[in-house]
């Protein structure tokens, strides 16, 4: 369980104080699937970004199964089990697809196994393994690989920052059903994909930095597109 | 042949099992061992030191190992070797120097390499230093390579340095004719108070001749590299380089560019970005579950190996 009390996260801005984060107090509970939604700007990022370690909180506290992880840094908060997949996936000079993924999955992988982390995104492994995971490959092809290394570090707690920005040639399918396999995990999405929002066990509501509601998808949904106004991707006859 | 040697063998050329096509081994100033085959000839020079490397035309998928390995302080060593690479043939050559001094006393190779590569033909050449000891002496290499190439001729470079060359001055001069293709990867880690300079002048004089020059550099430490390069279009051409730095502790990397378009049809780019190890590249890894210095190490293994 990863709970979160009374998180905030505030910069200087034009020498006025603004609140990213105020107050945020939040429990996720072990094999459910979160996602948090609301408007740009309302702190959804930052505040997953605060729980792998990126970014540090102003105050408040993040516990991980009763352990204080507040003060650890990020390779600390991975090793103890939290996964974290990028909205901008990361490229690098040099280093190759199979270099990222045996580092993701701890070990040296022969083909099979770096076929099966591939092909769970629809990759084909002889393709890719190879190649330098650099910014000639598309940014589809990119968030996939990220979706990828994540998956293979089998970590207890998943973190997934708007997963689906990207995904042009594959179905939505395939992308809801990753997280609806991820079995005895807890998935904690930012998205405003409604076909992601569905699969929800918990949707978490953002505004102004403050947990504007808690519940489950159906009950939230008006206030989510009042929120967004109209915004939610999948509402409303959109994508 | 000591363990040392084999060692140093293994590093420069992966000769530590001779089983190879004709090779030739300098050790200290002197010929080790050598081997001709039918295909390709290593003749002695008469007037200095150095061979001439004679493969026959049409020669595919043959390989030539040419180590030179210093196990001593206080050598200087100057060896001229030449290469003529017949019409057709498509070759590997297998280069380098290693310098294992446990010695107060320098030791120098200074290795003088020229290429005649004729029309359609096609080199791959490969060349690692090492330098290695326990001794204060320093480890210095000096390489010049110059390369004509005859029409339709293509060459590849990869030149591998991972540090422990106290000083190295690197030139390479090229002279591209129609339809040549020439491609450089340089990588090169410096540590300590190393120093490595590199310069590249490529004479682009044949119409759509093409080079391609990436240089990967690491500098850390209080170690110094700089890279010159001038790309010279003197016909309907393209010319590309690209050079990348990451600098660590109190390292310094000077890239100096010169792009001189003689032809209006020529193309010549030059890229350079020099910095430290970026703050995402690390951040990524260590969400992976690396701590700062194993995502570092990560990081340099693969731009320098990759």
């Amino acid at each position: 369980m990863l709970e979160i009390k009374n998180l905030s996260f505030d910069v200087v801005d034009d020498n006025n104080e603004k609140d990213i984060l105020k107050d945020v107090n939040l429990k996720f509970e072990d094999g459910k699937i979160y996602v948090i939604t609301g408007p740009n700007g309302s702190g959804k990022s930052t505040l997953v970004k605060i729980i792998m370690g990126i970014v540090k909180a102003s105050s408040g506290k993040i516990l991980l199964n009763g352990e204080d992880i507040t003060s650890k840094q990020i390779y600390e908060r991975a090793r103890l089990g939290i996964g974290y997949a990028f909205q901008q996936p990361v490229t690098f000079k040099g280093l190759k697809v199979k270099d990222l993924l045996n580092i993701s999955s701890g070990k040296n992988n022969d083909f099979n196994s770096l076929c099966d982390y591939l092909s769970m995104v629809g990759l084909c492994a002889k393709d890719y393994i190879n190649r330098p995971l650099d910014d000639k490959l598309s940014g589809g092809e990119l968030k996939r690989i990220e979706l990828a290394m994540v998956l293979s570090r089998k970590a207890k707690l998943n973190i997934f920052d708007e997963p689906e920005a990207g995904i042009d040639l594959w179905s939505f399918d395939n992308l809801t059903n990753i997280f609806k396999n991820l079995k005895d995990t807890t998935t904690i999405i930012v998205s405003h994909q409604a076909k992601i929002l569905e699969i929800a066990d918990v949707v978490i509501l953002l505004k102004n930095g403050r947990v504007e509601k808690v519940g489950k998808y159906k009950e939230l949904k008006p206030l989510i597109q009042t929120r967004t106004c109209g915004k939610l991707r999948g509402v409303n006859g959109q994508d | 042949m000591d363990k040392i040697d084999e060692m140093l063998l293994e590093k420069v050329s992966d000769l530590h099992k001779i089983s190879l096509g004709a090779f030739n081994i300098r050790k200290n100033g002197q010929v080790l061992d050598r081997k001709n085959t039918k295909e390709i000839e290593i003749v002695p020079k008469k007037n200095k030191n150095g061979i001439d490397i004679i493969v026959q035309p049409n020669v595919k998928n043959k390989a030539v190992h040419i180590p030179v390995i210093i196990t001593v302080g206080g050598l200087n060593d100057l060896v001229y070797n030449d290469f003529y690479i017949g019409e057709n043939a498509d070759v590997v050559i297998v280069a380098g120097c290693g310098i294992h001094n446990n010695t107060d006393e320098t030791s120098t190779h200074n290795g003088i390499h020229s290429f005649h590569l004729a029309k359609n033909s096609h080199v791959k050449y490969i060349e690692r230093h090492v330098g290695e000891g326990t001794g204060k002496g320093g480890k210095i290499l000096n390489p010049i390579t110059k390369i004509y190439q005859k029409e339709n001729s293509s060459m590849e470079i990869e030149t591998l340095q991972l540090g422990g060359v106290t000083s190295s001055v690197r030139k390479t001069f090229a002279k591209l004719a129609e339809n040549a293709n020439l491609h450089i990867q340089e990588n090169i880690l410096t540590t300590e108070n190393q120093t490595a300079t590199t310069l590249f002048k490529v004479n682009l004089v044949g119409k759509k001749s093409k080079v391609e020059v990436v240089s990967h550099s690491v500098a850390k430490d209080n170690s110094y590299q700089e890279f010159k390069s001038n790309l010279i279009g003197a016909n309907e051409c393209f010319g590309h380089v690209e050079c990348d730095g990451i600098l660590l502790n109190n390292a310094r990397i000077i890239s100096i560019p010169m792009i001189d378009a003689k032809d209006s049809e020529s193309s010549l780019v030059h890229e350079a970005a020099i910095g430290k190890i970026a703050g995402d590249e690390l951040i990524k890894l260590m969400t992976l579950g690396l701590n700062q210095e194993e995502a570092e190490n990560m990081i340099i293994k693969g731009f320098l190996m990759g």
